[in-house]
């Protein structure tokens, strides 16, 4: 692949901690190599700012192949950036022109505080799975595995559904700041399989009442969190959320 | 400090179920005065920390993620050995055994390997159970898919992610656990030190990373899941956090480090692009199912790829390997492909990478769903296009992914790959109970050295980690521990933890007042470098000694010259890192060190001065039939104990994949 | 759990504002069918008729309750659920990504759900109270017809209706689509026909009613 470099101007989110107000700092990214992910764009920043003595630009990132679901920059207005399907880290300079003026925000909600830059606390991902995202099967007491044969196509859909990463890119590009492409993913992969189903009832309803304990908004079927979601979750788990959390009310 | 490895004695096949009914078990009551620590939430820690604490014990987890979902077991990618034999064509626990000491060349312990392929069916088991979505065959019954080393269907898989499926089950069930108030989860932790007592591991020091606050934990046993050390290398496929440093605190409060310069290169990894990268994306060992890989017969070719005929292209595994073909163990793969491109037949701008190729995977799939759709005379474009669909549905992220990188099209273009740093088969040394040589201090998973040998099998790792931590660690944590029921609480107030406290203080001071003029990620990388060209894929006595010497010269400048900004009592990943390369900066020492006195070649580990004619490994079983296992002397460097590899039921012999 | 935490948790809202929503969807389909009776031109003869009999049948005045609890219940909770979602994100982002990502009218239900709430005090001030004051103070038979005649005579009347009607066409759109999902019908099978139906409905409704006043404005039917 033919690369070449380009010159950009950043407009970073800069925070010293949750107590700060926060504010936008101007960057210059200069000779960046159209080759590089965004992330390796502010490792070359960075590493600059250390020579020049000021501080680094706090974010979060591990793996950098797109699954960890650490890394979470709002690109342009863009939860991960203006290409679909795609993490922060995954996303490469190629996407940007040069000259490009970038603004970089971190995930704004209620219930992700930011810690520092465009670091935020997410825990309240950690805690909605406590809430029940789990088949109670204590270690060792498994059958065989093909004791229990399950319909390919619903393996699959669970599966899909299963493939989120939680990196909350869901809640940073809904306008009501919801969780509920995260919660009916987690709901939906249970639901979809036989596993699920002896705490299918308790399981949706005491994760969905600690997701709106956590802060985050309602729906409104805007869609916005499906388009933008790294692992291209769908909106129809949304649906088989709701659908789960009536059917669990109406059940006797 | 001798060395027991603990292993039961009789029959090979009826060591583990022995050890089971023999072991000393804790009751119930006991159970819950008991506390223990697993640091790292990856497949080994977060299976062990549930497992135990459903036993009943209380568990505490720390993790410098800022969940346990995001450990780095989460990217691996094409899915998790078993003997089930579902496919009926000849597996068994024997054979899963047989081909992971092979594949390890001889370097892996009998009893341990084969205790794992004794659990790696109720692995499977345990994961379904949890709701992990494997794939499916229509009938309803789980899939398998081929991996490299072995002639048997045994890998299960979802899609590309499995890696990410198990650790989500194995997450799910310890935040089961968090629920229910028997885990206390410390994320946003890095633990700095082990606390010993007496001899004793008895609690951690850790950081938490975002206020900065250093803690004291105590505890019963400390379990070290904490990953491997391929970060040493800076670039590598682990992640950017990835590091040694819980079990570099640990050699260096005793416990011996075991095979150090055991290192996987793997072979199908995204080749470097520039200066920028920061780390390697590998292209699942799946892959190389249906892709072919290839260079030009002609040195320096600089055609594109689809310009060179059929005729004129090398499948070099092909040629050397014609039994195993594509999917000859990793070791061997990426050898062969570093000969083909130091010989000058390498591709691409760098001429550093090779050619994975599914044009005839695409079209024979493509003529298969022709039959299958009773189009007889479909056209050679028609057959591509059903060929592409059928090669995306299997392998679609992959594609993607690679394709997000480079910016070009794998369904048309060949992909560009090259070996890369990817897992470490040393790590700390364990007896059979996973135990290190300090009591009460537990290694599973890659931060444990026992398993693989000098080279792991694909698709084995998952099933290492996760039988360590829902399988061997439930059982064998109780044969110490009912020796410590009448142990009250550990009290954190005494001198040790001062001790341990004070100088993990100290150490963070000094990072932050050095005020040098280089920074950490500068030290990281130049380390790297030196590691990749002496300790990289091939190592010789020369070069081992001059990368000693350079290392040295560099860890003396890093404690000089580094620049960490910021303050130590806030969110500070600079000074996170600089932590973590100061350990690698010893740690890739050892690795030299152990490298030089391993005069053979095995598994991962060549040493150009040892191999046969046609440049495979040479080992030489009469003098290196044993685990170099390091102890730490502080300045003095480290003392060598070995420990005999004896084997009972196979005959090691010369790796043969023709 | 309890109904009251059921209708209390987000999904529960939803479940209102879709029910509630589902409802007036149908409600409409009777009132513009009515109101179409004007296009017979015919004096208004029809139309009075059926006016006459929607305002004095008892079960439909029975049912006129329920229809403005649910108007209520879908206003008071729509607002209260806009505001609450605007309280979920303190710091706002500096860009947004428009489009991009989501439609500007699945964004604006809030927005296009006030306009249309100031539209109907309006709307009914104009007719709704005129009916109910014949029907139960002054008894005499009001000619509704007529009262349209005049209504719409003006300017203003006519414009102001018409983005009513325009934003009622952008809140059912959404709307409608938006209702099945909260009731947790989205599935391949059937999200082609509630897309393509919500938008026939939509358009269809709206051109009904947004041609009452401009026709009778414009002398169309006399």
């Amino acid at each position: 692949m033919e690369h070449t470099t380009i010159n950009l101007k950043l407009k970073v989110w800069r925070q010293k901690n949750a107590q700060d107000s926060g504010r936008f700092e101007n960057y210059d990214a200069k000779d960046i190599s159209t080759e590089m992910s965004f992330l390796e764009m502010f490792d070359v920043l960075n590493e600059r700012l250390i020579n020049e003595g000021q501080d680094p630009i706090a974010f979060d990132h591990d793996c950098r192949e797109g699954i960890c679901g650490m890394c979470s920059m709002h690109i342009n207005g863009r939860a991960h950036g203006p290409w679909q399907g795609t993490t922060t880290c995954q996303l490469h300079m190629r996407a940007f022109k040069d000259g490009e003026t970038i603004t970089v925000e971190p995930w704004r909600a209620k219930a992700f505080p930011v810690l520092k830059d465009l670091t935020v606390d997410r825990s309240a991902f950690d805690r909605i799975q406590q809430a029940g995202g789990y088949v109670s099967v204590n270690t060792g007491n498994a059958q065989d595995g093909n004791a229990l044969p399950i319909d390919k196509d619903k393996a699959d859909a669970s599966f899909a559904a299963a493939a989120c990463i939680g990196c909350g890119a869901c809640v940073a590009a809904c306008k009501n700041s919801s969780a509920m492409l995260f919660t009916s993913a987690k709901v939906s992969q249970y639901a979809l399989l036989p596993q699920g189903q002896p705490e299918r009832t308790t399981r949706v309803l005491n994760m969905v009442a600690q997701m709106d304990k956590e802060g985050f908004g309602a729906c409104t079927n805007t869609g916005a969190c499906e388009a933008e979601c790294p692992k291209e979750i769908s909106i129809s788990n949304i649906a088989r959320l709701n659908r789960e959390y009536l059917s669990a009310q109406l059940s006797l | 400090m001798g060395l027991n490895n603990r292993i039961p004695a009789g029959e090979l096949a009826q060591k583990w179920s022995t050890y089971k009914s023999t072991c000393k078990l804790v009751n119930p009551a006991n159970k819950r005065s008991l506390d223990i620590i697993v640091v790292g939430t990856g497949l080994a820690g977060a299976s062990a920390a549930a497992s135990l604490a459903e036993l009943g014990y209380s568990v505490k987890t720390f993790c410098f993620q800022d969940s346990g979902r995001r450990a780095h077991s989460i990217a691996a990618q094409g899915g998790i050995n078993a003997a089930k034999n579902y496919q009926n064509d000849g597996d068994s626990v024997y054979r899963l055994f047989y081909d992971t000491i092979k594949g390890g060349d001889y370097r892996a312990r009998e009893a341990n390997v084969h205790r794992l392929a004794e659990v790696s069916g109720n692995i499977i088991d345990q994961c379904v159970a949890q709701g992990v979505p494997f794939a499916r065959e229509y009938g309803g019954l789980l899939s398998n898919r081929s991996f490299g080393g072995t002639q048997v269907q045994r890998t299960f898989y979802a899609a590309g992610q499995t890696g990410q499926q198990l650790l989500l089950g194995a997450y799910s069930a310890q935040m089961r656990q968090v629920a229910i108030g028997k885990i206390k989860e410390y994320n946003r932790h890095e633990m700095l030190d082990v606390v010993t007592i007496d001899g004793k591991a008895r609690g951690i020091i850790a950081r938490n990373l975002v206020t900065g606050e250093i803690e004291r934990h105590g505890a019963h046993a400390v379990l070290l899941c904490t990953g491997g050390y391929g970060n040493v290398f800076f670039l590598s496929t682990n992640a950017m956090g990835s590091n040694v440093t819980a079990a570099w605190k640990a050699h260096k409060k005793g416990a011996f480090f075991g095979n150090p310069c055991f290192t996987q290169i793997h072979p199908t990894c995204i080749p470097v692009s520039g200066d920028h990268q920061s780390k390697l994306t590998l292209m699942s060992e799946s892959l190389r199912n249906d892709g072919r890989i290839w260079v030009p017969k002609k040195q320096g070719d600089t055609r594109k790829p689809n310009e060179i005929a059929e005729e004129e292209r090398d499948y070099y595994l092909e040629r050397r390997y014609p039994a195993f073909g594509n999917l000859v163990p990793r070791d061997v793969a990426s050898r062969a492909a570093k000969e083909r491109c130091d010989a000058g037949y390498g591709v691409g701008s760098s001429k550093m990478a090779v050619y994975l190729d599914f044009a005839s995977a695409i079209e024979r799939y493509g003529k298969t769903e022709a039959t299958k759709q009773g189009k007889s005379n479909a056209s050679k474009e028609d057959i591509i296009a059903m060929g592409k669909d059928v090669v995306k549905e299997k392998y679609g992220n992959l594609f993607e992914m690679y394709a997000k990188i480079t910016g070009e099209d794998p369904y048309s273009v060949p992909m560009r790959i090259y070996p890369a740093v990817h897992y470490t088969m040393g790590g700390l040394w364990v007896d059979y109970e996973l135990m290190t040589n300090v009591p009460g201090l537990y290694a599973l998973g890659e931060a444990n050295f026992s398993d693989h040998g000098a080279n792991r099998l694909g698709a084995s790792a998952l099933m290492q980690g996760l039988a360590d931590g829902y399988f061997v660690i439930p059982y064998t944590i109780g044969n110490y521990l009912a020796d410590e029921i009448s142990t009250p609480k550990i009290n954190t107030n005494q001198v040790a933890f001062d001790e341990a406290e004070k100088a993990v203080t100290d150490r963070i001071h000094h990072f932050m007042n050095v005020k040098g003029t280089k920074s950490v990620d500068y030290f990281h990388k130049k380390l790297g470098l030196i590691m990749w060209n002496q300790c990289g894929m091939a190592r010789n006595e020369q070069g081992l000694k001059q990368a000693i010497a350079d290392i040295r010269a560099l860890r003396e400048e890093f404690w000089k010259e580094v620049r960490v900004p910021g303050t130590a009592d806030s969110l500070n990943p600079e000074l996170d890192k600089a932590g973590r390369v100061a350990d690698f900066l010893e740690l890739g020492e050892l690795m030299c060190i152990d490298a030089l006195n391993r005069e053979e070649s095995c598994g991962g580990h060549f040493r150009e001065e040892h191999q046969t004619e046609d440049g495979e490994a040479l080992r030489h079983d009469d003098k290196f039939m044993y685990v170099s296992c390091w102890e730490n002397k502080g300045e003095q460097g480290w003392d060598l104990h070995k420990e005999d590899l004896v084997y009972d039921v196979i005959h090691p012999s010369q790796r043969n994949y023709k | 759990m309890t109904w009251k935490e059921y209708f209390t948790s987000s999904i529960g809202k939803k479940l209102v504002m879709a029910f509630t929503g589902l409802f007036l969807i149908l409600f409409l389909i009777v009132h513009a069918t009515i109101n179409g009776m004007i296009f017979f031109d015919d004096n208004g003869e029809m139309f009075n008729y059926y006016a006459h009999f929607f305002s004095h049948n008892w079960i439909i005045r029975i049912m006129e309750v329920g229809l403005f609890v649910g108007l209520i219940l879908h206003a008071v909770q729509g607002l209260m659920l806009t505001f609450q979602n605007q309280s979920k994100r303190p710091v706002k982002y500096a860009v947004n990504p428009g489009n991009a990502t989501s439609k500007w009218y699945s964004r604006s239900m809030g927005i296009l759900g006030s306009l249309l709430l100031i539209f109907l005090i309006i709307h009914l001030r104009h007719f709704w109270i005129g009916t109910k004051a014949s029907l139960y103070i002054t008894g005499e038979e009001h000619n509704l017809f007529e009262e349209m005649k005049i209504v719409f005579s003006e300017l203003w009347v006519v414009v102001f209706y018409s983005v009513g009607v325009i934003s009622l066409c952008w809140h059912l759109i959404h709307g409608f689509k938006s209702a099945f999902q909260s009731i947790g019908i989205n599935s391949p099978k059937y999200n082609g026909m509630i897309q393509t139906v919500g938008i026939a409905y939509s358009l269809i409704i709206c051109f009904a009613f947004l041609m009452m006043p401009v026709a009778l404005h414009l002398g169309w039917i006399q």
